[in-house]
């Protein structure tokens, strides 16, 4: 086993210096048979910050694990790469917000999906032929299937109070049936519902 | 002679302990369950700056730990975790008491009955302390995006950090926990609470254990119950495990785990996997370290540590070997269009109807659904809402929902490879770096962030299994340092024994050793 003397080099500075510089490292003080790293008790006493101690610090020749990469593997995407800019138009995001039962609030809300399709768009660099779409990590096994009958339930006086509004044993909806209004009128009714 | 059970004081800070020592020590009469709540209710109030519950449920809390304590007085245990206080993330359904998901939408929300994962640690006699802080419905890697405000990292006020960030006048500069579940996070690592309960997604344990320097356990998916957590991707949410020590940990995944009538996504462990050993010798062990995970990004600390790692093992005979995960660097964009299209559908629950935020709003259904969710749910959330609704649309189901389910697919498979060669265990960092500074975190959308933050954690979801953040080491900054172990599905208690290994080795503080953060 490696010890920590031979993986990190020592030196004496002034502290007031090396502070901007340095790698500092704080140990509490346990058992010495620990293989700790980064070694040195650091008090900064006020008074004196000139006061020189002594802290570890990482050389740039440390020695590293061969098995450990060194240096990034591999690099985001550039932009550039992504096949296409997407475009999503008005009439998407009156169907989209349709969909959700969410708006798009602001132009922030736009950009927001348009960056998040973009990003999305990465996928396609990935050959997936013949792949199989995973559904499941459970896949391979059985899933347990208990008997079919009723093991719950009547439990309506349990629920109905987390209701905001209900009549008897009803929960109340407004009236149905009526599509939203067109998006322009929306963006009144939804101003209006804010607190 | 009751009167003197109490009468042999434990003296150290009863708070440190761990969930082995304070279990051990409540049965020998060594403290009081009162005691002992008290001792952590008044610690939660000591450390309120750090916003790391939503709900502190006193109140039960005592009742409980007098129940817990007549019971010790009988000499009737109910369980190893009998008496001890923990706390749960507030995605977790808990009977009569506020489950807020951190949203507007669910702010008055109050489950009628109680989580398995949180009925299980009941039944044991634990005292649930509070609910924790968290992203709004779990959404976010920095516990930041919440309707209850930020958590903050606990050692943002210890010493270590406190002296190199400029003194303790300023506390401008105070650190996230990382997220989802911070506040989980938060209260292990504060001594507030012996464990608490995250849920993981995407990471969403891992990263704040490794960023506020706790355990985290993503278990196998399927090993522990989801019914009563409130969820956000079917697929790949799993319970997670936020304790101090990898022995904790085990003690509560054996607690929790196993087959829920509930949960027909839950599955037995299959008996013939080794349980957690504290003796586990590493020299039979093949540690994997896949080449990918030197991320563009991946700070020269963390690298530092990964390596150092690497040599102790390698040090104490376990063959260490370069393995590949080709696929690792398209996992995040595949987690993100499916956790999108997962969101869309699972939100689409909150309608204002039955339970949760119902907006004024009465014009029609629909315009009061509308209403309902725009005032019920942050950016976040529509974001997701939206973005996902946009790769389930019939012209794009192909070309996102079904490729990503392709991608995993691929993913699942580079780690099935990895193992089936002969590796037992993969070793990782967990984040790019420790925790950024709260100003310097905001400065980017949630989105970017995820995308930096769970790039290390997600592949583990999107394939099931089980993955650990240990913590290593305190950085240059003073602040936790953690790395993940990822094993094969249903090996948890290997992982965790492994874990267990590399925790005795590296000596990493607790934050007992400093002063106390206070602000």
């Amino acid at each position: 086993m490696l010890g920590i003397h031979q993986i990190y080099g020592r030196r004496r500075v002034q502290l007031n210096i090396i502070l901007p510089l340095l790698c500092r490292y704080y140990y509490a003080s346990r058992t010495d048979n620990m293989l700790s790293t980064n070694v040195k008790t650091l008090r900064k006493t006020r008074n004196t910050p000139s006061r020189p101690v002594t802290v570890a610090r990482l050389y740039s020749s440390n020695k590293h694990n061969s098995k450990v990469p060194k240096v990034p593997t591999w690099e985001p995407l550039g932009e550039d790469r992504i096949p296409s800019l997407p475009q999503v138009s008005s009439d998407l995001v009156d169907k989209l917000e349709r969909l959700a039962l969410v708006d798009f609030r602001t132009k922030e809300g736009l950009v927001c999906l348009e960056r998040a399709i973009r990003f999305a768009d990465h996928l396609n660099m990935v050959d997936t032929t013949g792949v199989e779409p995973m559904d499941s990590v459970l896949e391979h096994g059985q899933l347990f299937l208990r008997g079919d009958t009723v093991t719950e339930g009547d439990c309506a006086e349990k629920l109905l109070p987390l209701s905001n509004t209900t009549v008897e044993e009803y929960f109340v909806a407004p009236p149905g049936n009526i599509p939203l209004p067109r998006r322009e009128e929306r963006a009144s009714m939804l101003k209006h519902s804010e607190f | 002679m009751p009167g003197n059970r109490w009468a042999l004081r434990y003296c150290g800070n009863m708070l440190s302990l761990t969930i082995k020592e304070v279990s051990l020590a409540l049965r020998e009469g060594k403290i009081s369950p009162l005691e002992l709540c008290r001792k952590c209710l008044k610690r939660i109030k000591k450390t309120q700056h750090l916003n790391a519950y939503i709900t502190v449920t006193e109140e039960l809390a005592l009742k409980q730990a007098e129940e817990a304590e007549s019971r010790l007085l009988q000499g009737v245990y109910q369980g190893i975790l009998d008496g001890i206080p923990f706390a749960v993330k507030d995605n977790f359904c808990t009977e009569n008491i506020r489950t807020t998901c951190a949203s507007r939408m669910l702010k008055d929300f109050l489950p009628p009955y109680n989580a398995t994962v949180v009925q299980k640690l009941l039944d044991q006699g634990a005292v649930l302390v509070g609910k924790t802080n968290m992203d709004e419905f779990a959404m976010g890697s920095g516990s930041t995006d919440g309707v209850f405000g930020p958590v903050r990292n606990p050692w943002s006020y210890a010493a270590p950090y406190r002296e190199q960030s400029g003194g303790a006048e300023d506390d401008s500069e105070w650190v996230i926990t990382g997220g989802s579940s911070g506040g989980s996070g938060a209260a292990v690592t504060s001594l507030t609470s012996f464990l608490a309960l995250g849920s993981d997604t995407g990471g969403s344990t891992r990263n704040p254990g490794a960023l506020c320097g706790a355990v985290a356990l993503k278990p196998t998916y399927g090993l522990l119950s989801r019914h009563g957590l409130i969820p956000l991707v079917n697929s790949m949410d799993v319970p997670g495990i936020v304790t101090r020590s990898t022995s904790d940990a085990a003690i509560v995944l054996e607690v929790l785990q196993g087959r829920d009538l509930k949960d027909s996504t839950t599955v037995q462990s299959p008996t013939s996997h080794a349980g957690f050993s504290e003796d586990f010798d590493v020299r039979n062990l093949c540690v994997g370290i896949p080449k990918e995970y030197h991320a563009p990004g991946l700070s020269q600390e963390t690298l530092a540590q990964w390596s150092r790692l690497a040599d102790l093992l390698e040090g104490a005979g376990a063959r260490v070997r370069e393995v590949s995960l080709p696929h690792t660097q398209h996992s995040i964009v595949c987690y993100h269009v499916l956790c999108c299209a997962e969101v869309a559908s699972n939100m689409a629950r909150f309608d204002g109807l039955e339970y949760g935020h119902r907006s004024t709003e009465d014009s029609s259904t629909d315009a009061m659904y509308a209403a309902s969710r725009h005032e019920g749910f942050n950016a976040v959330v529509r974001g997701r809402i939206l973005s996902g609704n946009f790769f389930l649309l019939q012209q794009n189901y192909e070309r996102y929902f079904l490729k990503a389910q392709q991608v995993r697919r691929l993913i699942a498979e580079d780690f099935e490879h990895a193992f089936s060669a002969g590796v037992d265990v993969l070793l990782t960092p967990t984040t790019l770096s420790d925790a950024a500074s709260y100003s310097h975190f905001i400065q980017a959308d949630n989105r970017t962030r995820s995308t930096q933050e769970d790039v290390f954690t997600q592949p583990a979801n999107l394939a099931g299994l089980p993955a650990v953040s240990v913590p290593t080491a305190l950085s240059s900054r003073g602040l936790p340092i953690g790395l993940q172990l990822i094993g094969p599905a249903f090996q948890d208690g290997m992982l965790l024994s492994v874990a267990h290994w590399i925790e005795q080795r590296v000596g990493f503080p607790s934050i007992s050793n400093y002063e106390v953060p206070n602000k």
